[in-house]
């Protein structure tokens, strides 16, 4: 289990992780979610021992990274997998790492083959890997060591939608089997699709933490009718709040029934009937985003 | 039409190529070894095709030198020292980059992510690349002097003569200290900047622009003649390729070296430790 107690970082008058308290149980993959610069990934720095915290603590079972004393059997690692140098072989840094964490010779060949990179990707440098390779590569670093934790930051990135369903397949079997996961992304589907419980948190502070089903839990109801200003007026005379977005949909936190009802009993044929998706959560994270991304900019 | 189902992922044994075991804590493993890591970062020097031709570079230009020398200097010029000087020359400039680069890449290259992570302890880490580039600069020296003396007896037979062997194991020892001494500077210089290009830089200023400076002080100013020796880290250094060492040198060079070396090492140390690794 990992657990982060009120850490704290700062640089000078800024501050980049605020305060943030929050645990990833064993068994469950977590998701830390945040736009960019949210401090994700201070936070999994502190975490690995690589920046030394304001205030607070990071600890894994117990235990503060830098005293475990061979980490990488039992803490799986990828921060960036950008990280390496560029001039070595896939094959050789994952012999690097064998070789540091005192794994036999055959457990590199393992994980080549777990995250599919051919005998030819492994023999070649780096520098010449796409980013998807890039990640495979750090996956299989990270689980050289065979450890009970994964630490993975934007894990998804530069994975094309079969990498990414494959990660998704990998992870969930590996926390299945008693592992724990952390892995940060900015993107609310990409880890939707693969987290348990989630954790958000933007500006450097948590704004909310739980499971997946409780945070994007259906809150309200969304319809539609042919005649929206007749529907409108019905769900107002059955004393029903709602909005009605530009795209003509009518949101409403009634039910599905209430709604179905009140359109039965006016006579309105509705063209769509449907629980609102999780738009809290999804509301909440662009919000957060929107401070700070540069809208506007064209891209 | 076709409707494809996608099943929810189970976990176990059935979800694709992950290795089918249990994913549990484990009895705390064994401290990683100090003998392991300095392996490991040897390897690291010779990894990369820059790193293999740098090493390469050591035996290469030795001998490059050494047929040089053969080739163009006067017959009785064929002598044991003359061939180590020959050969010491491009040593004294690759040693000092096989330091700076030892260090330097893990940021410059990043790869200090994974290998921080590995072993979240900087001083061993930067400990085993000390010991390791000492044992480059080593292994070096004695290929120059393996190098050197099938020079000497390539030289007899070339032009007739006898071998001249006018250089003592203490003259040699004291020659390897030295260029110890120029490979560790460089690796302090590593720790001290911890870039590739800034260290490089670095390195050749101190050699190339600072010794003609202080040798213009020394030369219009009496006091700084005097001090010199006692201050100056390359000053201090050249009795070592001179044969002999008095004790006076020895002490201008603990004392030059503490201000060049041991002061910025320990300064290095403290900044690399408390520094993030990005």
């Amino acid at each position: 289990m990992i657990s982060v107690e009120s850490l704290t970082k700062t640089y000078g008058r800024f501050t980049a992780v605020d305060d943030v308290t929050f645990t990833a149980a064993t068994g469950r993959v977590t998701g830390f979610l945040g736009p960019n610069g949210a401090g994700k990934s201070t936070t999994l720095r502190i975490l690995t021992g690589l920046t030394p915290a304001t205030a607070g603590t990071a600890t894994i079972d117990g235990r503060r990274f830098a005293d475990l004393p061979n980490p990488g059997r039992e803490i799986g690692v990828l921060l960036d997998a950008s990280a390496q140098h560029a001039g070595r072989t896939g094959r050789e840094i994952l012999t690097i790492a064998q070789r540091t964490m005192g794994l036999p010779k055959s457990r590199v060949q393992e994980m080549l083959d777990l995250v599919s990179l051919t005998a030819e990707e492994a023999d070649r440098r780096v520098r010449n890997y796409s980013l998807g390779m890039r990640q495979r590569l750090g996956i299989a670093t990270a689980l050289l060591g065979d450890p009970h934790v994964l630490i993975l930051d934007e894990p998804a990135n530069g994975l094309d939608p079969a990498g990414i369903r494959w990660m998704r397949d990998l992870l969930r079997g590996y926390a299945d089997r008693g592992g724990t996961v952390l892995l940060s992304s900015h993107l609310l589907h990409e880890i939707e699709v693969i987290a348990d419980d989630l954790v958000v948190i933007g500006n450097g502070r948590i704004v909310a933490q739980g499971t997946k089903t409780d945070l994007l839990a259906t809150v309200g109801t969304v319809t539609r009718a042919k005649d929206r200003a007749a529907l409108s007026r019905a769900l107002e005379e059955a004393g029903l709040d709602h909005t009605v977005h530009p795209d003509g949909s009518v949101h409403t936190d009634a039910t599905t029934d209430q709604v179905g009802e009140v359109a039965l009993a006016a006579g309105l044929a509705l063209t769509e009937l449907r629980h609102a998706d999780g738009a809290g959560l999804e509301e909440m994270f662009l919000e957060l985003t929107a401070q700070t991304q540069r809208e506007g900019v064209a891209a | 039409m076709s409707t494809t189902v996608l099943e929810p992922t189970v976990g176990g044994p059935t979800s694709g190529d992950s290795t089918a075991t249990v994913v549990r804590p484990r009895a705390a493993a064994a401290r990683i070894p100090l003998t392991r890591i300095v392996g490991v970062e040897l390897r690291k020097m010779f990894d990369t095709r820059a790193g293999f031709w740098l090493m390469a570079s050591i035996v290469i230009t030795s001998l490059l030198a050494t047929a040089a020398l053969i080739v163009f200097a006067p017959d009785d010029a064929l002598t044991f020292d003359n061939f180590a000087a020959a050969i010491g020359a491009p040593m004294t400039v690759i040693l000092p980059m096989i330091g700076i680069l030892a260090v330097t890449s893990e940021w410059s290259q990043r790869s200090g992510l994974t290998t921080f992570t590995l072993i979240p302890h900087r001083g061993r880490v930067l400990g085993a690349k000390f010991l390791a580039a000492l044992v480059v600069g080593i292994v070096a020296m004695f290929i120059a002097l393996v190098v050197g003396t099938l020079g000497t007896l390539l030289g007899s037979v070339v032009t007739g003569l006898d071998p001249v062997w006018n250089a003592t194991v203490s003259e040699f020892a004291l020659i390897v200290v030295g260029s110890v001494l120029g490979m560790l500077f460089g690796f302090m210089l590593g720790v001290l900047i911890r870039n590739s290009a800034g260290a490089i830089v670095a390195y050749f200023v101190y050699t190339l622009v600072l010794p003609p400076l202080l040798g213009l002080l020394a030369s219009t100013q009496q006091w700084f003649a005097d001090l010199q020796p006692w201050v100056d880290y390359g000053f201090a250094q050249a009795p070592l390729f001179n044969g002999t060492v008095t004790s006076e040198q020895w002490q201008q060079l603990a004392v030059s070296g503490t201000l060049w070396f041991l002061i910025p090492l320990a300064v290095g140390l403290v900044i690399v430790r408390r520094s993030e690794v990005k």
